[in-house]
């Protein structure tokens, strides 16, 4: 762990505005992925056998897929080192009990690092009114606004508190929409997934607040496994906010996140994520490998899934949040911003299945590449048989800045249904000298120009945000760009 | 020359590339003048307004402007614009997806705090936004388009004197505003420009056409040919140009052999 004076140093340095890391005991499972450590975990969460059954059915085939080069997503366009899945930790807890009636009762030292990271509870509670689940390393360790979400009967907890409390919803809707085998990193997280947030909203039930989540890695080689399951029930509407930041260090860290939503009958999820986990520095050494499953499932007739994500961060991006349109009528969204700057890597993208008749999904994209980043949009759409009339429109922009950045689009189109209409348009262009002298001859610095002129590219996606995360992407975008002109 | 002159211009050489395209430029701007630049294409005008606000692309290989007293050629390109001064570009470019209001907003905020001021709020930035719109007939709605696109040539123009007259510079450059400007937006542009004529400022009007200075009537007069001022005079001598044409000066420049800049602005004067 870091002590004040390197702390201090690389905040002066301010390479990432995010890069501390907190001194706190830890109970932490030896590295490696055995049968004893999936029992470990779920024997340490008082968890009910069938779950237990789940994880380890994960587990054995998780094994199977290390064996199979086959199992293992090659096809990305993104370059790594082998990872070495026996050197991870899979559980790490703060030791402290975490039982607290209220704020104060905090660890001063969890406390302070909530501080930097500009997440004061107080803060939020009263300023923002947003609930906050905050996850500090593996374990969820603070929930307010609950007693308000209670009387209209919403849930939302942990993961680990949903299991406990909730057992028959969290059995009937966990892996519903990924199933543990569906991908090598999904099938990971369901053997060690970690801690994470549910939320169920009933019937008829308008969240009255934005649910909102920050995570953040902390035990130093500790992978991070979070499991997300959110269902909105007949005739309800959420909105889901998800921002993440992480510690510096030079080692890789893995995340392989899972989230699954589930909307039935005229439902609406909102899904809106910040992702800036640590990029590693200008050389490509450290940063985080992000390599999650994000799906929703449209179950329900006319409900719909949104997804919104601004991805600054991380060394390797690997990520594609789709919707699965069953319930005729249905309607999925994604929009995203990505963003490569020095070494970065980004393969992303989404799929958007249409199953049932008159479904609907739009697909906005918006691709950022200087320095050496290197990214893909990757998109599948895909009409089936009994999709009569479903459409698709698809807009994939590529913004280069330099000339040793990529960007490269892969649509993927399968129409199986003749009444099908699939639109896709693809542009890519480049900042232009022109447009930077002339914000120059107006009095702005080419950052603030450069910034102006991304914030621009990205409008169509970062209105989509709600207002308090949208001025946050706006900051983060302009903060990724330091140092990517010149 | 005078030691309170807004800007001083003393035998500018400059290169594009490795063409060498202003040859001794020497000229002298006071507060509260109109100078207009003449000249055929490929004279060196819109590099010399280039040169002044500082793009990037050409290199001074001689010679010095002061502006206020100060090095101009010294100063980046965005402190050229804090300090005043402002160029009206002849071609002026898109930003998708910036709205013009948000772009003229941050402008004028990075002026004013170069000089200090408080930034402006939202709510004060739109009641200066709207008396200065007035000036130049431009509709609302051209406030929440993104800047440029889709503005037709003379709404293009319009939004650059828009810009100067938010940013109130002390020494104003117009490239070839009249380019491609019909006769009604050729008169908003003038009456907008005209309103910037104070005793404070001092404006440098580059055309090749003497229809704008009808409208922008100069003080003074420079025939820019082969990159040097090659005449210069009262208005009249751009009803002159117009009636002669260029030939009678540059030609005569031409058949001269070449001259100091010292040389240069005693013919300049004689040439009035």
């Amino acid at each position: 762990m870091a002590g004040a004076n390197p702390e201090l140093e690389r905040l002066a340095k301010q390479d990432y505005k995010y890069g501390f890391v907190t001194d706190i005991e830890e109970d932490r499972a030896p590295p490696g992925l055995t049968e004893d450590v999936v029992r470990l975990i779920s024997s340490k969460k008082k968890e009910p056998e069938w779950l237990l059954e789940y994880r380890l059915k994960a587990f054995r085939r998780f094994r199977e897929m290390l064996e199979d080069e086959n199992a293992h997503p090659e096809w990305a366009k993104v370059v790594y080192p082998a990872i070495d899945y026996d050197a991870i930790v899979y559980y790490s807890a703060p030791k402290q009990q975490i039982k607290i009636d209220s704020l104060d009762d905090l660890d001063p030292e969890l406390r302070a690092t909530y501080d930097k990271l500009g997440i004061s509870l107080l803060e939020q509670k009263r300023l923002n009114g947003i609930a906050v689940d905050a996850v500090f390393d593996s374990v969820s360790v603070a929930t307010t606004f609950k007693a308000e979400l209670e009387t209209k009967g919403i849930i939302f907890c942990s993961f680990s508190e949903a299991v406990q409390k909730h057992p028959d919803l969290v059995r009937k809707y966990l892996g519903s929409v990924v199933p543990y085998s569906d991908n090598f990193f999904a099938c990971l997280n369901a053997a060690v997934f970690s801690d994470g947030s549910f939320a169920y909203i009933p019937k008829g039930v308008r969240c009255p607040m934005e649910l909102s989540t920050y995570f953040r890695i902390n035990a130093a080689g500790t992978g991070q496994f979070e499991r997300t399951l959110l269902v909105a029930d007949d005739d309800s509407y959420v909105s889901y906010l998800e921002g993440c930041t992480a510690p510096q260090r030079d080692e890789n860290q893995l995340h392989a996140a899972v989230v699954e939503l589930v909307a039935l009958d005229r439902a609406e999820i909102k899904y809106s994520t910040v992702q800036n986990w640590y990029p590693g520095n200008a050389e490509g050494v450290g940063g985080i490998y992000n390599f999650v499953t994000k799906r929703g499932a449209c179950r329900g007739f006319r409900s719909k899934i949104s997804w919104t994500q601004v991805e600054t961060g991380s060394a390797i991006t690997w990520k594609y949040p789709s919707c699965l349109l069953i319930g005729n009528e249905s309607v999925g969204e994604f929009y995203s911003v990505a963003m490569t700057n020095n070494r970065q890597q980004a393969d992303t993208g989404t799929k958007m299945i249409h199953i049932g008749r008159d479904t609907k999904s739009t697909i906005i994209s918006k691709g950022i590449s200087a320095g050496r980043g290197d990214q893909s949009y990757r998109g599948l759409v895909r009409i089936g048989p009994k999709a009569t009339n479903a459409r698709n429109y698809s807009q994939c922009d590529s913004l280069l800045m330099g000339d040793r950045c990529g960007a490269h689009t892969f649509p993927y189109l399968e129409a199986r249904n003749p009444t099908a209409t699939i639109e896709h348009e693809a542009t890519t262009s480049k900042i232009s000298d022109e447009q930077l002298f002339f914000c120059r001859q107006r009095g702005m610095n080419e950052e603030d120009a450069i910034s102006m002129i991304v914030n621009g590219f990205c409008k169509e996606v970062l209105r989509e945000l709600p207002m308090e995360f949208a001025v946050e992407a706006q900051n983060l975008l302009a903060v990724s760009l330091e140092g990517a002109v010149g | 020359m005078s030691e309170n002159a807004l800007i001083e211009i003393r035998n500018l050489h400059a290169m594009a590339g490795d063409t060498p395209i202003l040859n001794g430029i020497d000229l002298e701007l006071h507060a509260g003048e109109v100078h207009a630049i003449m000249g055929p294409n490929g004279s060196g005008k819109s590099t010399l307004s280039n040169v002044l606000v500082g793009k990037p692309g050409y290199e001074v290989t001689e010679g010095e402007v002061r502006f206020r007293g100060q090095d101009l050629l010294e100063m980046d390109p965005e402190i050229r614009a804090r300090e005043g001064v402002f160029l009206a570009f002849q071609y002026p470019v898109e930003i998708p997806g910036v709205s013009n209001s948000h772009f003229l907003r941050s402008a004028v905020n990075a002026v004013r705090e170069h000089r200090g001021e408080e930034d402006l709020d939202a709510i004060d930035f739109l009641s200066l936004l709207r008396e200065k719109m007035k000036l130049v007939e431009m509709p609302e709605d051209m406030m929440s388009r993104a800047v440029n696109e889709g503005f037709s040539g003379g709404e293009k123009k319009r939004n650059e004197i828009l810009q100067m007259l938010l940013l109130d510079p002390g020494f104003c450059i117009l490239d070839e505003t009249d380019s491609g400007l019909d006769i009604d937006a050729l008169r908003i542009v003038a009456n907008g420009v005209n309103q910037m004529r104070s005793p404070d400022r001092a404006m440098l009007v580059i055309t090749h056409y003497q229809r704008l200075l009808e409208y922008i009537v100069p003080d003074h007069v420079h025939v820019l040919s082969g990159g040097r001022i090659v005449r210069s005079g009262g208005k009249d001598l751009a009803l002159e140009l117009e009636e002669k044409g260029y030939g009678w000066i540059t030609d005569a420049d031409a058949a001269q052999p070449p001259r100091t800049p010292k040389a240069d602005s005693n013919a300049a004067s004689a040439g009035s």
